[in-house]
Formats: structure tokens, C-alpha cells, sequence
């Protein structure tokens, strides 16, 4: 099912044996073509942009690729619960805007640091463990009072609280945060390194110290643990899970704490790094976000990751490179992105396409 | 026998509602062309008139029912989430701007407008733009069914989610548009040609008789609603929203019929847009975001998904809310309290409870339709055991 780009792409396509009925056999060729004549259109962009200028296409992937780590760290916390519930969590994004929220004021008034030294650090440190605490509460909190019970309603029902939920959390933000832009001083050394011509800034550099981690500790607690285990068994089969022995609520419970810790950092990582809060960032965001996890494969994690990645990327690129739309484009872009992955290749890179049995 | 007896049947229920639209729709405009304007009553009434329900909000709500009946024909009848239907009001809206106004300023088309022959730009009768906004949304609402239409409920919000963002951004950036400028940027197209009716050109300021041409538009879009929901097409959105499986092995033509569903709702949407273009004299790019999609679809859930009388009260409440009530009763509760609270910035919250609490707690919404009813609450039926069950089909 898994898809390389590239040479690869075209002996996969060879070799496989399009199977199915005759309807089925025409829609995966058309299928096909369209996702080879799409990555190859996106291949030359990338490359006549790359003979044209490839210090600028270097620096702007770079600051691309920072932007698009907080958008695998949101996007995450969309795939768990997709995964788990088969619900899209609108209220993710807004949970991500509450934690950048939640993080400037810890730093900056609770705590009082404004600039990056000792202190700072031991802030930060202190920040990061906070927030995640925080988005986890939040998340949980929000499955306990709402989702949780409408867990057998059609789908709609849950769909359209997860809309409300944000426009709740939105709510908070704007009576929290103002309904202006916020700045505040950032923690992080803010100096750049030069290689060659290239220059990287400390601060993605540190996000990726951060970042990181974060995302193997998770992988490594949803494939190694025992309540790992669980989520995925209880992804599989809800009433299965529950003859052998899971508790169901708990494991949906820890899978939204999770989420919401990932959304938790990645607030204070993006505030960290742009040093501005809005209360409606959180929308934008999320559904960059969430098409990054779509781009991935909803529901498969290293699918969130590199979807997410490749949307930063993309995004940077557009942004700004030479040849490519602008900036004032870039939302289209991103939703084009979707539009078109959802057309052709609704199962994403690296998810499995999921037939219904009747 | 059988036959006939049902179909009088259909034809009178069908025609029961016209005489009390036409009497409350009646009353409302001699009220409000006549009666406030009119000198000799109490100066107080007048001035809680214009505080709690102006003219120009009774129009808004109008406008806003006109849209909202056509989002139901989408997700409360054939069960499809649409979280972009903005995307069709700003289209409808830039068809007005585009065919009624001085906007092409270098063309000079005037095909019965209402506006001297010699005034620059298209100028095409406001009722043909109406069918044209309404044509070019159909379209439009094919274009982006046609390839989605296939993928499952939540997926479909997505794509449909994209669509209502790139679309208003195409006209927010669209004053240099590979070269062209398709819609004035930011600044948006001002000035809209007033409404020929015949004896007189309605302008913006003319809210009474302006009045009467939103109630027709209502009155039509309630018409086509009710005879649609009746007919086969009607029956077969019904059956895909109860259950897209069984309908296709009952032999419904699944993308055939949900494309319909998505043409007559974007239909619906650029009628309320073009009909909003005239309402407020303009096109403004700004206006057209993401709230403006889940404004509609709250006002469809908290009337009642699928019920047009429903849907009516829930877009004429929240449209009241969001656009007079709630400043106004922040007026009075400031004046008397003393205080200065801002209560304008309680939308969302407002929004966010009325979604949530009415998903968690009445589901079916404030005027329910029977099937949707029962439909929604499957889950309580199977997860009790048989005798509490039994009661609660009982009741």
C-alpha cells in the first residue's frame, strides 16, 4: 500500500496488479495518474525554484520544515482521536491557541522571565511540563463532558459539538488573550549559525531539540506500552477491547490526554518561536494541521509527522520562493492540498485504504 | 383511490401554509412601512422599535432564512455536512457585484437594468441575476460534489471546510488575479443597482418595500423546500441521510442524487447572496469567513435539521442575536446596572452553548421533525435494555 516517490513510484505502479471490478479497476488507474502527474508537477516547481535560487530555497525550507514541526505536533493529537473514535476534533486548533495562551502568561507574568538565560531555561522546562499537563486536562475534560456521551450518536451529533467546543475554546481565548495580537519576549536564544551561505536560527534549532523527542516518547508509548497496546486494540474494535478486558473509557480518556499534551507543547513551541497570541489562531492552524494528518494518513502517527513536515514545507516554499504564489495565497494552497489529496488519495502517503464491510 | 386521497392530501398540506405566511408576512410589512413611519404613535414605541427589531434586521434575518432553508436542504435532508457554505454566498454576492453595479466599468451592458442605458459597467434586472447567481452556484456547487461526493460524511465536511476558505480568499486577493482584478481586493464593490419592481427602482434605504421581495424569495425557497421533501427526490435524500446502504441497494442513484442536494443548496446560497448584495449596497470581501458557515448551519441545527418551520425560527432567533438583540440587551443591561460589559464578545460563547448543549441535550432541535427524531436517538434505543426501549417508542 505504501507509496515512495520518485523512481520507485514508477515500478510500484508496474508492478501492481489493479484488482477489483471494472468501476474499481478505472478509478485506481485515474487514481494513480493523478497522483504521479501531481508529484511531478510539484517536483519541477521544487526544482526549477532550487537552479533558480538555492540559498533562498534552502532558507526558506528551513524555516518551512520549523513551522511544519508544530504542525506535526498538532496534527498528532487530530490522528489519535481519529484513530481511536473516528471523530475530527475541531476543537484541537483551539486547544492549541489556549496552550500558547496558557504558555505566554506562564512564562512572561507567573513566572517572570522575559529573557533567555538560567532562568529562562528553568522556566521553559518548568513551561513545557505545565502546558502539556494543561492541554491534557483540557482535552480530557472536553471527551468527559461532551464527546463521551454522544459516543453512539450518529455522526453528525459529534461533529457538530466538536464545532461548538471550539467556538467555545474560542471564547476563552478572546477573553483571555484580548481580541488583539499579543507580543511577548521569548526565552529562547534568538542568535543564527551560518553554514556556507545558509543561515539557521537557534531558535529551529532548538525547537527541533524539543520537538523531537516529544514525538519519539510517543511513539515509543503508543508501539511499546501496555496502554499503547490498548488504544490500538481499542481502534480496532471497541467491543472486542472490552471482552479482553480494556477499559475503554480510560484508554479514549488517556488517547485525548495525549493529544492534548502534544497540542500543549506545540503552543509553547509556537509561541516560543513567533512570540505573538491571537485568539483565532488556533483555526487557521488546525486545519493546516489537520491536513497534514490527512496528507499522512489519518490515523497512522509517523503519518501526522511527515504529513505535517511536508505541508510546513510546502507552505514555506510557497511563501517564499521566486516562482510560487505568495503569501497571501497560502491558505488556498494548503486547502488545494487537501482537496486534492482527499480526491485521489483519500487513505493519504503511508495510511491503508479501509474498505466497509457490509 | 388510495392514490388520489394521498395526493389531495399532499396538495392542500402543501398549500395550508401560504395563507398564514401571506397574513403574518402581510402584517409585518404594513407594520413596518406604514405603521412606525406614521406620526401620531407613541414616541416610545417607535424608539423600541428601532432599538430591539429595525427594519433593516427583520431584512438581514431574511436573508439569512433564505440561506439557511437552502443549507437544509443539504444537511438536514440528505444528511451531508457542509461546513463552506459561505463559498456560495460570496459567489452569489460577487454576481451581483459583477452584473449589477458600475464594477466592469469599461463594458457598458444593459440588458433591462435599472439604471440609465448609458452608466457604465453590466447592468443586468436584478431577477435575472437572481437566476444567474443562483445558476453559476449550482455549478459551482457540482464542480466541487461531483469529485468529493464519494467520501465518507466527515471527509466531505473537509473538502467542503477547503472550498468555503479558498473561495472567499480568491476574492479577498482578488484585485490582482493572474492580472485581472475579478473583485476590488479589500475595498470590495460599493453600490449595487436598486430592485426594479415596475412602478419604482428599490435603492438601499427602501426597507419596507425591500421587505416584500425578501418574503417572496423566502416564500419560494419554503415552496420548492416542502414540494422537494415530498417528491422523489425529496424521499431519496431522506433515505441516504437515514441510510446511504440501503438506499443504494433500494436502487437510489447515490452521487446523482446527493449532487442534486448540493446544486439546489448552492442554488439557494446565491439567491441569499445576491439578495444580501442589494441589502446592504455592496460586495465586501471581509465579510465572507468560516463563521459566517457555522452561523448558518447553528441556526439549521437549533430550529430543527430537516423541518422548514424549524429552520425559519432557528435563522430568524439567531440572526435577531447576532445582529440586534444581543447589542441591544447589552444597551439595557449596561444603562441598568451601571456597568460596561461587552456583550458583543459573547457570540462565540453563545454559539459554542447553543451547538453543544443542543447536540448533547435536543438533538432534533426546537421545531423537531419526526423521523429525523427518532432517527437521532437510535443510540438511546439500543442501549437500554427492551422494556425501557419499548416505553420510550411508546411516549
Amino acid at each position: 500500500m505504501n507509496e515512495g516517490n520518485g523512481v520507485t513510484l514508477a515500478k510500484v505502479v508496474e508492478a501492481k496488479k489493479f484488482s477489483g471490478t471494472p468501476g474499481q479497476i478505472r478509478q485506481q488507474r485515474v487514481e494513480r495518474i493523478g497522483a504521479i502527474s501531481i508529484s511531478a508537477l510539484a517536483a519541477v516547481w521544487m526544482l526549477v525554484n532550487l537552479i533558480k535560487a538555492p540559498e533562498q530555497f534552502a532558507q526558506v525550507a528551513i524555516s518551512g520544515l520549523r513551522n511544519g514541526l508544530i504542525y506535526a505536533l498538532i496534527a498528532l493529537g487530530y490522528t489519535l482521536v481519529y484513530g481511536i473514535i473516528e471523530l475530527i476534533n475541531f476543537a484541537h486548533g483551539d486547544l492549541f491557541m489556549l496552550s500558547a495562551v496558557f504558555s505566554s502568561f506562564f512564562i512572561t507574568y507567573w513566572m517572570g522571565a522575559d529573557q533567555s538565560n538560567g532562568y529562562g531555561w528553568f522556566a521553559f522546562g518548568l513551561c513545557l511540563i505545565a502546558v502539556m499537563v494543561f492541554g491534557a486536562v483540557i482535552n480530557v475534560l472536553i471527551e468527559r463532558l461532551a464527546y463521551r456521551r454522544l459516543r453512539h450518536a450518529p455522526r453528525l451529533a459529534p461533529l457538530i459539538t466538536a464545532v461548538g467546543m471550539s467556538f467555545l475554546l474560542n471564547f476563552i481565548g478572546l477573553k483571555w488573550n484580548g481580541s488583539t495580537p499579543r507580543q511577548w519576549p521569548t526565552v529562547i536564544p534568538s542568535g543564527d549559525i551560518y553554514i556556507g551561505e545558509i543561515r539557521i536560527s537557534m531558535i529551529t534549532i532548538w525547537l527541533f531539540l524539543v520537538g523531537f523527542p516529544l514525538l519519539l516518547a510517543l511513539n515509543y508509548l503508543v508501539t511499546n506500552t501496555k496502554q499503547g497496546k490498548a488504544m490500538r486494540a481499542t481502534s480496532q474494535d471497541r467491543d472486542a477491547s472490552t471482552l479482553m478486558g480494556i477499559n475503554v473509557n480510560k484508554t479514549i480518556a488517556f488517547t485525548f490526554a495525549l493529544g492534548g499534551a502534544m497540542a500543549g507543547a506545540a503552543g509553547l513551541l509556537y509561541q516560543q518561536s513567533i512570540g505573538t497570541t491571537s485568539y483565532n489562531l488556533g483555526f487557521q492552524l488546525g486545519l493546516i494541521a489537520f491536513t497534514s494528518a490527512v496528507l499522512g494518513g489519518i490515523g497512522n502517527l509517523w503519518g501526522a509527522v511527515v504529513g505535517g513536515l511536508l505541508i510546513g514545507l510546502i507552505q514555506g516554499l510557497n511563501d517564499g520562493l521566486p516562482i510560487a504564489f505568495g503569501q497571501a495565497w497560502s491558505q488556498s494552497v494548503v486547502f488545494t492540498i487537501l482537496i486534492i489529496i482527499l480526491v485521489f488519495k483519500p487513505a493519504g502517503l503511508l495510511g491503508k485504504a479501509v474498505t466497509e464491510k457490509v | 383511490m388510495a392514490k388520489t386521497s394521498v395526493a389531495n392530501n399532499v396538495t392542500r398540506s402543501n398549500r395550508k401554509w401560504i395563507i398564514g405566511y401571506s397574513i403574518t408576512g402581510f402584517i409585518l410589512f404594513i407594520t413596518y412601512q406604514f405603521l412606525i413611519p406614521w406620526e401620531g404613535l407613541p414616541l416610545g414605541i417607535y424608539d423600541a422599535v428601532y432599538r430591539w427589531m429595525p427594519p433593516s434586521a427583520i431584512n438581514e434575518s431574511l436573508v439569512y432564512v433564505i440561506m439557511a432553508l437552502g443549507l437544509n436542504i443539504v444537511v438536514g435532508y440528505a444528511g451531508l455536512l457542509d461546513l463552506g457554505y459561505v463559498a456560495f454566498w460570496a459567489i452569489g454576492g460577487y454576481c451581483a457585484g459583477w452584473f449589477m453595479s458600475e464594477f466592469f466599468y469599461f463594458l457598458n451592458i444593459n440588458f433591462f437594468g435599472s439604471v440609465p442605458a448609458e452608466a457604465p459597467g453590466i447592468h443586468i434586472n436584478f431577477w435575472m441575476v437572481l437566476l444567474l447567481g443562483g445558476f453559476i452556484c449550482a455549478f459551482f456547487g457540482v464542480l466541487i460534489g461531483a469529485p468529493t461526493l464519494r467520501l465518507k460524511s466527515d471527509y466531505l465536511a473537509l473538502v467542503t471546510l477547503g472550498f468555503g476558505e479558498i473561495i472567499p480568499q480568491v476574492f479577498f486577493n482578488g484585485e490582482n488575479f493572474f492580472g485581472f482584478n475579478i473583485s476590488n481586493g479589500t475595498k470590495g464593490i460599493v453600490g449595487v443597482d436598486p430592485i426594479p419592481v415596475g412602478v419604482k427602482d428599490l435603492g438601499p434605504f427602501d426597507f419596507g418595500w425591500k421587505l416584500l421581495i425578501f418574503l417572496l424569495l423566502t416564500a419560494i425557497m419554503v415552496f420548492v423546500s416542502l414540494r422537494l421533501r415530498k417528491g422523489r427526490l425529496g424521499r431519496a435524500w431522506l433515505a441516504i441521510r437515514e441510510d446511504e446502504l440501503a438506499a443504494s441497494m433500494m436502487g437510489v442513484p447515490l452521487m446523482r442524487t446527493k449532487l442534486a442536494s448540493y446544486a439546489v443548496g448552492a442554488f439557494a446560497g446565491g439567491l441569499g447572496g445576491v439578495a444580501f448584495a442589494t441589502h446592504v449596497n455592496g460586495v465586501y470581501a471581509e465579510r465572507f469567513n468560516f463563521t459566517i458557515s457555522i452561523f448558518l448551519l447553528a441556526m439549521v441545527v437549533l430550529g430543527g435539521m430537516g423541518n422548514v418551520w424549524g429552520v425559519i425560527l432557528g435563522a430568524f432567533i439567531l440572526s435577531w442575536v447576532n445582529g440586534n438583540g444581543l447589542t441591544a440587551f447589552g444597551q439595557l443591561y449596561n444603562e441598568q446596572f451601571g456597568t460596561e460589559v461587552d456583550f458583543a464578545s459573547f457570540t462565540f460563547l453563545l454559539f459554542g452553548l447553543v451547538l453543544i448543549l443542543m447536540m448533547l441535550f435536543k438533538r432534533e432541535g426546537l421545531l423537531p421533525e419526526s423521523r429525523l427524531k427518532l432517527m437521532l436517538h437510535e443510540d438511546e434505543l439500543d442501549d437500554e435494555d427492551a422494556s425501557t426501549s419499548k416505553k420510550k417508542v411508546g411516549k
